[in-house]
């Protein structure tokens, strides 16, 4: 069965109310834009999100809190995401902050068959509050569990029919990362390619983490905060 | 008093060459204007940006810009020549393993044991934390540049920070537009007055004593 599907509705089969849901990007940067749409079109509900930012100026992500499709955020920032802030002091979604090294470490170690693991990120914070802390070699580590989720939903410049992808530049962020950590990773890639035709040397992520493969060309790449400097 | 700009420039005093660095968002980042660019013997200063980029250029030429290569302030930024694109867990490993020479960070209040705290006010919008614990824990040293007293004339360098902690110890020098002090465990050590800053104005709007 080819991992390849012909359209964004055709590679969210089996989306459902409740399932949790991992999505790339560092803000709008590297979002997978059509499969997201496709989410908040879907009509599933109850999701937990998983997700650096949750969306930014009513943009990405923020689409599923305003439609009120997700109970549960873990997130890293919420800045400039007035739909988050809005959604947080009315209290209608569940949302936990975590710090970004954790966020991240936490699913590297869901998707590489870990349990948990010892970091001294949040020690003497909020973010140790209720969990075990333990000395090592005279430093204190606080104690974190693995993450994983029924579905990613990332962004690649370019995947193979196997799966194997290559991410361009910053977009990459989270999402090989989360790839590794579900159980169905869905990727939009920006061009499909022959099998072959990435090196496997330059592969990024190998398709052994990719279980469906959707082409979208089309992106709307919002920038959040355009900064230049003029010409010289 | 030092200006932001001298504070930046004072700042950028602090780093070697070849030193890979990571500039927290606001007032820091203006420290970047002050640094030597990689040079192609590969020595220079090396920015970090924690959304996975090693060898952070300036801001883009106009219509250069590229929305797919931001800051961690999702800034458009550009990539300089031997700079580098990771993942988010390899960010992190240089983060938190110790590979990143010095973080510069904003502050809210620094305490004299070198508590840091920066990313909530009480009772105030919670912004989230994004990459400050994990820096603040894991980089070699940290750099604090901050005005001297929070808008409402509070001190922001204080005996024991009432608010929320990003970490615990970690700070080892505070660049402010007063003074350069050091982080000493009973209080604040001043390295350098800002131009026409006496002591005893530091004193006063310092709230940890200042010791010798």
């Amino acid at each position: 069965m080819s991992k390849v599907k012909a359209s964004v509705a055709e590679a969210l089969e089996g989306l459902s109310d409740g399932a949790s849901i991992m999505c790339g990007g560092f803000g709008l940067c590297g979002n997978a834009e059509a499969l997201i749409a496709a989410v908040a079109e879907h009509g599933a509900k109850d999701l937990t999100l998983i997700s650096n930012n949750a969306g930014n100026l009513g943009k990405g992500l923020a689409v599923w809190l305003e439609k009120g499709i997700v109970g549960k955020i873990i997130c890293t920032y919420v800045g400039t995401n007035e739909t988050l802030h809005a959604a947080m002091a009315d209290g209608s979604i569940d949302v936990t902050i975590i710090p970004q090294g954790t966020f991240v470490e936490r699913m590297r170690a869901g998707g590489a068959g870990i349990a948990g693991f010892y970091t001294p990120t949040g020690v003497g914070t909020v973010v140790a509050e209720g969990k075990e802390v333990r000395e090592f070699d005279g430093r204190e580590y606080v104690l974190e569990r693995a993450l994983k989720a029924d579905f990613a939903l990332i962004r690649a410049h370019q995947a193979d029919p196997f799966g194997n992808l290559r991410f361009y530049r910053t977009a990459r962020n989270f999402s090989p990362i989360m790839a590794t950590a579900a159980t169905t990773t869905v990727v939009e890639c920006d061009e499909l390619v022959t099998l072959g035709a990435l090196d496997p040397d330059d592969v990024h992520l190998p398709g052994s983490f990719v279980q469906r493969v959707v082409q979208v060309t089309e992106h709307e790449n919002v920038i959040e905060y355009l900064k230049t400097r003029p010409r010289p | 008093m030092f200006s932001k700009q001298q504070m930046a420039e004072r700042a950028a005093q602090e780093i070697d060459d070849g030193a890979v660095v990571n500039l927290g968002i606001g007032l820091p980042t203006l420290v970047a204007d002050y640094l030597p660019a990689p040079t192609p013997d590969g020595g220079g200063v090396w920015l970090q940006s924690e959304n996975g980029i090693l060898g952070m250029g300036p801001f883009p030429y106009e219509g250069d810009e590229d929305p797919q290569i931001i800051n961690a302030g999702k800034q458009t930024v550009t990539i300089v020549t031997g700079g580098s694109c990771f993942d988010s867990a390899t960010s992190f490993t240089m983060i938190r393993g110790g590979h990143v020479d010095l973080s510069i960070l904003g502050a809210m209040q620094v305490s004299q044991s070198g508590d840091l705290a920066n990313w909530a006010i009480p009772g105030g919008r919670v912004m989230g934390i994004g990459g400050a614990m994990d820096l603040a824990a894991g980089s070699k040293r940290i750099l604090v540049i901050t005005s001297h007293v929070a808008k409402d004339g509070k001190p922001k360098l204080v005996a024991e920070c009432d608010f929320p902690l990003t970490a615990k110890g970690v700070v080892d020098r505070v660049i402010t537009d007063l003074a350069v002090l050091d982080v000493a465990g009973d209080g604040f050590r001043v390295v350098e007055l800002a131009p026409e800053v006496t002591l005893d104005e530091v004193r006063e709007k310092t709230g940890a004593p200042i010791v010798d």
